[in-house]
């Protein structure tokens, strides 16, 4: 039952509200609204049982095993959300001065100080919001590099086939034409193709590694010599930088400009979908181009690295500094792990993954790329099942909802038909994993023998299957009474 | 070893049954050369314990102002069950809902997200959120160019008094795709944006028109006058407004003849601490027919094979994970734990709860703009009628006058001369239904003994910060 229909004119949570209403008189009446807008009337009981309730209705990290690749859906610690949520910080006013802020910046300085050690990138900028703002900013300080060196005749940006599709994208909204480079059959950026593809029309390249594949992309160095060659740069789509952390560094492998997605690698919520936090790190080259504001420490204070002092910076990417409270978190839980803890990131990361990888082989799956090691994450095809058993990938993830798994990533990368992206994280123990091993194996057996359970899945959620040509042809977006 | 739960037999088993010797065998495909040692920069590990010491400690020095400044984010009440049940697991912890089946409750709300905002706008229909206010303005401009077929025009005009940092936002995500924004200037009395000032672009190609309304002063703007313009020039009208405001205001969806096609703004006062300045929403509304063209997330609802009613995530055929090179934005996250909390507050509050919130924050600052002015230093800025939010001119350097209050715990606004060197040594000040006759009171007198002890000084004197 929508929230709406629990609501009855009159009934209101009054301990919320100002106790009383106020006259208005100097608005003129004809900018007064008429209508109340359509909100419910409920009780504050009612509001918190709905809203619990419909949090039943989610699987999350917190009650479930959610090995959804490219996501790095790993544990949230509970202290990160309680100490960013300490009451000083949530009364920051975003344009208070910096003088009264020293204790909250000290903590985005040091965050500043952290990325750059773990990327290898000397400057950093908290700025963007989410992974794709981060995309964004990254290609528009490519864009301004060249354009602040009268470099205007490179208008392309070469992006793998197997890339997210934020990357063509985020190339498009700066203005690029986006040229895609083939996979070799190794998991591998196609070097011949590659060199085929650069010249003097070429900005940049954007590339994730390890790549969406799930393997390292061995000859970066090599694709570094061949875009510098001709006067390009490369863009780290930090996606995956949880397989590589405490390991190898972006700024190693000669990249100019990265972005991080800390909702990923730093352990930030998801929160159903975002707030995300995507800061930039860029070499020297670039640094004079970040978005604003950064932050700068002069050995007694913090302060604000504006426009002022950055006139070439690409400038703002929202209101105020960025997500503060996600940024909060993710330096929470970088003073957690620590030096040490850093380093066993990827160690355990790649463990988890290399295992369940071994475990579903050797059950009769097909690995899409079964002479590589697995990074943090593996794929799956289901291409022979889906011929032989006429189930597919989809229908595999469905079944493991009934089995109280969050289903893997399916149908990305674009590459591999059927396949399902499994990215298991560092903090699942072994038996949580060799539990998702069975399921997988008790759905095999059910593909053999009883297809239509896989194909009718999922049975015991709250909704079955959803109808989602009905959802886009007959669009209903919000609830109105008079429909009901 | 800090959330990572491996012993040492499930280690030594797990290589067993990889057939590697050791975890760093699994790293043999990295080139050596660009293994790197020590993470030098980064310090020793802290437990729980000495991380809430040292998080305790800077959150206590900064100390909790009393906040007189708005400037687009502000000092709201929330309610203790909107952040209670925001952050319990399942919706904390969850990921954007692609397996609809598995995330009916986080696709429910936001739904229930969905309707409020397009009733609050009073438009057809919102999406799933957008970053914050200031990227929402540069997406419903980007959303305006692709949806207004009668124009072929890039160029889009924006009165001066919308939001600085929004302008500024939208020229970094807009300037490369050949998009020209032209600023409106607005009237030295009023504050406001006139008619004289549309005149030079009559008869002209012009894609959309953006209104903040209240505009960034707080002044209300003639919003009927210029929608109407808008659209008889062919241009769409994007409508950007705090949405507290709307509970009393107008929305965009009334004004004019026509209504505004696209609504966005911050989301922030809908139950999100200032936080330092995020994680906010962006809010994006708009008319049917333009729905195709709305970037970001939206839920619809449908039926499962059993006909019962359930919520999906729907139009991905406009998103970069389908469109790729193609799509309406590369936007992928919404900022869905702030919708979350947006929808519990405004349940709690209802239509009548928003209101007297509106009406209070109006109110204190009417009694605010009352108190300052009565000292003969300091006068309102503009003649208009504003809401919740005021500019007031000092008859001395405003900077020395807000260090003087800081030290005195008192955030006392927002300095406007940076933005607008015109306006002098003006300040932007607001009054929230949280500040009390008290608060309010105390400002009034700091000021007064401020402004007499510098203006006794014959010239404004620097105060050492406490």
């Amino acid at each position: 039952m929508l929230i709406f229909e629990q609501s009855r004119n009159g009934r209101r949570a009054l301990a919320q509200a100002p106790h009383q209403a106020t006259a208005t008189p100097d608005i003129p009446a004809g900018l007064l609204r008429e209508q109340p807008p359509l909100l419910p009337s409920a009780s504050e009981l009612q509001v918190v049982r709905h809203f619990t309730r419909l949090s039943q209705k989610n699987f999350s990290i917190d009650t479930q095993f959610y090995p959804l690749g490219s996501c790095t859906m790993k544990y949230n610690p509970r202290a990160c959300n309680r100490l960013a949520m300490l009451p000083g910080f949530l009364a920051r006013h975003p344009l208070a001065p910096a003088s009264m802020g020293q204790g909250f910046l000290a903590c985005m300085f040091e965050l500043q100080e952290m990325l750059k050690e773990v990327t290898g990138m000397p400057a950093v900028s908290l700025c963007p919001a989410a992974g794709a703002q981060g995309e964004f900013a990254g290609v528009a300080m490519i864009r301004a590099y060249h354009d602040a060196r009268g470099d205007s005749e490179r208008t392309e940006i070469l992006v793998p086939d197997a890339a997210h599709g934020t990357n063509p994208a985020t190339a498009v909204m700066c203005g690029y034409q986006v040229r895609e480079i083939p996979t070799d059959r190794n998991g591998d950026v196609d070097l011949d193709a590659l060199r085929k593809a650069v010249g003097p029309k070429t900005a940049g390249i954007m590339l994730t590694n390890p790549s969406t594949l799930g393997v390292f992309e061995r000859r970066i160095e090599e694709i570094a010599g061949i875009i510098h060659k001709v006067g390009g740069l490369l863009y780290y789509d930090g996606a995956n930088l949880n397989a590589i952390l405490g390991k190898v560094r972006p700024g190693d492998m000669g990249f100019d400009v990265i972005h991080m997605n800390l909702h990923k690698t730093f352990s930030t919520p998801h929160g159903g979908g975002g707030p995300g936090a995507g800061p930039v790190g860029v070499s020297k080259r670039l640094e004079p181009f970040l978005p604003v504001p950064v932050v700068g420490f002069d050995g007694d204070e913090y302060y604000w690295i504006t426009e002022e002092v950055r006139p070439q910076s690409i400038g703002r990417l929202s209101a105020f500094m960025g997500n503060a409270g996600v940024l909060m978190r993710a330096y929470i839980y970088a003073r957690m792990l620590g030096r040490e803890g850093m380093h066993r990131v990827a160690d355990y990361a790649t463990l988890n993954a290399n295992y369940l990888m071994a475990r579903l082989s050797a059950a009769g799956f097909d690995v899409a790329f079964p002479g590589r090691r697995a990074t943090h994450e593996f794929i799956v095809t289901l291409k022979r099942q889906d011929k032989t058993l006429g189930v597919s990938a989809m229908d595999f993830a469905k079944r493991l909802l009934d089995y109280n798994y969050h289903a893997p990533t399916t149908y990305f990368p674009l590459l591999v038909p059927e396949c399902l992206l499994i990215e298991p994280t560092e903090t699942e123990t072994r038996e949580e994993l060799d539990g998702f091993v069975d399921a997988m194996i008790q759905i095999l057996k059910e593909a053999e023998t009883t297809p239509e359970l896989l194909k009718e899945a999922p049975h015991t959620l709250p909704v079955r299957r959803l109808d989602d040509v009905r959802a886009a042809k007959q669009l209903d977006l919000a609830w109105s009474p008079a429909a009901e | 070893m800090p959330f990572i739960p491996h012993t040492e037999a499930d280690v030594k088993d797990m290589l067993a049954a990889i057939g590697a010797s050791s975890i760093e065998d699994l790293f043999d495909e990295i080139p050596a050369n660009l293994r790197i040692g020590k993470l030098h920069g980064v310090p020793d590990g802290l437990n729980e314990q000495e991380v809430s010491r040292l998080m305790l400690e800077r959150a206590e020095r900064d100390g909790r102002p009393l906040c007189f400044m708005g400037a687009g984010a502000y000092d709201h009440h929330v309610p203790a069950a909107v952040w209670e049940i925001t952050t319990r697991g399942e919706f904390y912890s969850a990921y954007t809902p692609y397996q609809a089946e598995a995330s009916q409750g986080t696709l429910q709300l936001i739904y229930e997200f969905q309707t409020m905002m397009a009733g609050l706008t009073g438009l057809d229909v919102s999406n799933a959120s957008l970053y914050d206010g200031a990227s929402g303005m540069a997406e419903a401009v980007l959303m305006a160019i692709r949806a207004n077929r009668k124009s072929k025009s890039h160029r889009v005009l924006v009165p001066t008094t919308v939001h600085p940092h929004y302008r500024k936002t939208t020229h970094t995500i807009v300037k490369n795709q050949g998009i020209e924004l032209i600023e409106l200037p607005y009237c030295p009395q009023g504050g406001h944006t006139l008619a004289d000032a549309l005149q030079p672009y009559a008869g002209q190609d012009i894609a959309a028109l953006v209104i903040q309304h209240p505009n960034f002063f707080g002044i209300l703007e003639e919003v009927d006058m210029l929608t109407d313009w808008a659209h008889a020039q062919g241009a769409l009208v994007i409508g950007i407004s705090n949405p507290v405001s709307m509970a009393l205001l107008k929305p965009p969806g009334k004004w004019g003849s026509a209504g505004a096609d696209i609504a966005v703004g911050e989301g922030q006062p809908l139950g999100v601490p200032m936080m330092g300045g995020g994680p906010y929403f962006g809010f994006m509304c708009c008319k049917k027919d333009l729905v195709r063209q709305m970037p970001g997330r939206i839920v619809g609802r449908t039926i499962d094979r059993d006909g019962r009613d359930g919520f999906t995530l729907t139009l991905q055929a406009r998103e970069q994970h389908i469109r790729r090179s193609k799509a309406t934005s590369n936007i992928c996250t919404n900022q869905g734990l702030l919708v979350t909390a947006a929808t519990i507050h405004m349940s709690l509050l209802g239509a009548e709860g928003l209101k007297r919130v509106a009406q209070s924050c109006h109110e204190n600052t009417r009694k605010l703009v009352a108190a300052l002015t009565a000292s003969d230093c300091v006068e309102p800025v503009f003649n208009r009628p504003y809401f919740h939010e005021a500019p007031l001119r000092l008859s001395l350097p405003v900077e020395g006058v807000a260090r003087a209050l800081h030290a005195h715990n008192i955030l006392p606004g927002y300095i406007l001369g940076k933005e607008y060197p015109e306006l002098g040594d003006a300040l932007l000040v607001c009054a929230t239904e949280l500040r009390t006759d008290a608060d309010i009171e105390l400002y009034a007198s700091h000021l007064n003994r401020v402004i007499a002890a510098q203006t006794q000084a014959g010239c404004p004197t620097q105060p050492k910060m406490a």
